[in-house]
């Protein structure tokens, strides 16, 4: 009976092969930048132009999140002005890239990722360390 | 019986959609049917810190001479207040009680804000990115559980700087982090722990942490320039200092007060500006990280070169956010993940392959929708019999028996659903999990579907992968 479980549930469930963890890449200081070194478990699921891409991408979003500029300077100075309490109110540029950010990665995963079996995890949600990419198995062969 | 599982799902309670009894879409049904709230990760979290208002306040486990910083700022600026400020309005000006007021109230704002903001705290690494990392050093076989110090070299900026591998979080520490021990945590652009605060000074409170020290100075300086005029005005005319101490004897001690920390507050603001505009931290001005002092052409691979940029950089740069995510909720299955910290890789691959009949059978697939991270969650010290291995919330069902008459078959799985959002899941740790609570090393069940995955390594995700296509075997 186990064995029926087993097998509805394989249908139901995503049975993880591997994950892929990409890595930060420091060589322009503390700034959240990731590695675009293609991985070589992704080599027959996608495209390494398709990756780099989606990893520029993210790259480029959060260097605008970081970038100082004259709107971070003004908000800064607000914000040391007023004891710092507007950040109780308001939201952060950061926060609001975040949010592209979580969007993008959402539009990626619907798109290009989840089609060849492919999952992106927000980097937020490990730190800000790595952009992790599960591999899903290929169920046509399991079954 | 003995090969149940003690996956603490209520059969009756599961709305799966297959006509067969034994639940197997535990996960969702053991949220629905249990009555606990779902936590928030704070209350999981692995460092040594304190939450107040449910996560929204995190300070350090010692708060250090936090209560004294308070006392000692309330004290005298009331004491400022009460005897100096109506003096000198009359002979002065009414301005006074404005400046203090509005400087005691940025000291105070900043104050909270630097002790009760998380400074930067470093998220732990997952168990697969630990393991990952693992297998990327690791590559000469070494087995041993503690392989010796790893460090990590990057250039940045054409500075050559060296990352450390932290053993507690289990990951290369990004630069300019470092890991407190008072708290317990990697700190990104750690600065220092400082106990008038009670908490660490990192990347996200070192704003708060300035603003404080500085307007701190300018209060003190400001309290004791009012009080000397305050205590000059009062012993003109020949009446003497002491007359004007008992006068208001306040004064006196806003004097001692302030005459003792001025200096050493001026002396650390003063410090700090001079980091702040050299971006470095008092971490790295302390050992020495790039004064060249052993005698290598080091430069700050951080400054920017120029005093103007580098404050902003530093003060007026996008507030970033908080990494721990201390009020999210925790998915059903990882609510015991984060609690235990340590997760001996090793130990796992050692043990897992041992797998009790089904067990072994609902392990393999169950260990396809896990992660190898909830093993640490397992209560491997302590066998608990009736408290398996939480891997959805914990405590669901503290009695694994009636789950054993009911549905030892399939609820196996309850544990392993609804991974479909959640693709970060514990593999092994069900299986030793299982073991352990049930202690159970009965050859008798021994499974014949052992994993047969090629890759050796700890994480069984192979494994599991090969236990799916299996059929179990019953």
């Amino acid at each position: 009976m186990a064995e029926t479980h087993s097998l509805q549930d394989m249908r139901q469930q995503t049975a993880i092969t591997a994950k892929v963890f990409i890595q930060r890449d420091y060589s322009s200081g503390t700034m959240c930048q990731f590695q675009t070194k293609f991985p070589s478990e992704l080599e027959n699921r996608i495209d390494k132009q398709q990756f780099e891409e989606t990893v520029r991408a993210l790259n480029n979003m959060y260097a605008e999140a970081e970038k100082l500029g004259s709107q971070s300077y003004i908000e800064g100075c607000l914000a040391c002005l007023t004891a710092y309490t507007v950040f109780l109110c308001m939201e952060t540029h950061y926060e609001k890239v975040l949010k592209k950010i979580a969007k993008y990665i959402q539009e990626q995963n619907d798109k290009i990722y989840a089609p060849r079996g492919l999952l992106l995890t927000d980097p937020i949600e490990r730190g800000l360390r790595v952009v992790e990419i599960t591999i899903f198995e290929d169920r046509s062969l399991t079954r | 019986m003995k090969n149940c599982e003690y996956q603490q799902i209520d059969p009756q309670a599961l709305p799966t959609p297959t006509p067969t009894p034994p639940p197997h879409h535990g996960k969702d049904t053991e949220k629905k049917k249990e009555p606990r709230r779902p936590r928030r990760k704070w209350e999981v979290f692995p460092g040594k810190n304190r939450f107040y208002c449910d996560g929204r306040i995190i300070v350090a486990r010692q708060s250090g001479v936090l209560p004294l910083t308070l006392g000692l700022i309330l004290v005298t600026s009331g004491l400022f207040f009460i005897f100096d400020c109506p003096f000198l309005v009359k002979h002065l000006t009414s301005c006074i009680p404005v400046i203090g007021g509005v400087l005691f109230v940025f000291v105070l704002i900043t104050l909270l804000q630097t002790s009760f903001t998380d400074p930067g705290i470093l998220p732990r690494a997952t168990p697969d990115e630990a393991a990952d990392i693992e297998k990327q050093i690791d590559n000469t076989g070494n087995t041993s559980y503690r392989p010796p110090p790893r460090t990590k070299e990057v250039l940045i900026n054409q500075q050559v700087v060296k990352l450390k591998y932290c053993f507690t979080c289990k990951m290369f520490r990004p630069p300019r982090t470092s890991h407190c021990s008072l708290c317990d945590n990697c700190v990104e652009r750690f600065d220092h722990h400082c106990p008038w605060v009670g908490n660490c000074v990192g990347k996200r409170n070192y704003r708060f942490f300035y603003t404080f020290i500085v307007s701190l100075s300018f209060l003190t300086a400001f309290i004791f320039g009012c009080v000397t005029t305050h205590l000059a005005l009062r012993a003109q005319g020949g009446k003497g200092l002491v007359f004007a101490l008992q006068e208001s004897p306040g004064s006196a001690v806003e004097l001692v007060i302030c005459f003792f920390s001025v200096w050493s507050i001026l002396g650390l603001s003063g410090f700090h500006t001079y980091l702040v505009a050299s971006n470095l931290t008092t971490n790295e001005d302390i050992k020495g990280s790039w004064s060249g002092k052993s005698g290598e052409d080091v430069t700050n691979p951080y400054s920017q070169k120029n005093i103007f940029i580098n404050c902003c950089s530093v003060l007026c740069a996008p507030m970033p956010p908080s990494l721990i995510d201390r009020r999210g909720f925790l998915p059903t299955d990882e609510s015991a993940q984060t609690g235990s910290a340590d997760i001996e890789l090793p130990t796992l691959a050692a043990k897992s392959e041992i797998n009790v009949c089904t067990q072994g059978t609902k392990g393999l697939l169950e260990s396809a929708a896990l992660s190898p991270l909830l093993s640490t969650s397992c209560p491997q010290g302590k066998p608990q019999n009736a408290h398996s291995c939480p891997e959805t919330s914990p405590a669901l069902n503290s009695d694994p028996t009636s789950e054993f008459s009911k549905g030892c078959r399939g609820n196996h799985m309850s544990s392993s659903h609804g991974d479909t959002s959640h693709p970060r899941h514990t593999k092994a740790r069900s299986k030793k999990c299982k073991r352990e609570a049930l202690h159970i090393p009965n050859p008798a069940f021994d499974v014949p579907v052992s994993p047969t995955s090629p890759d050796a390594a700890p994480d069984s995700k192979a494994r599991s992968h090969k236990g799916g296509s299996l059929t179990p075997l019953h």
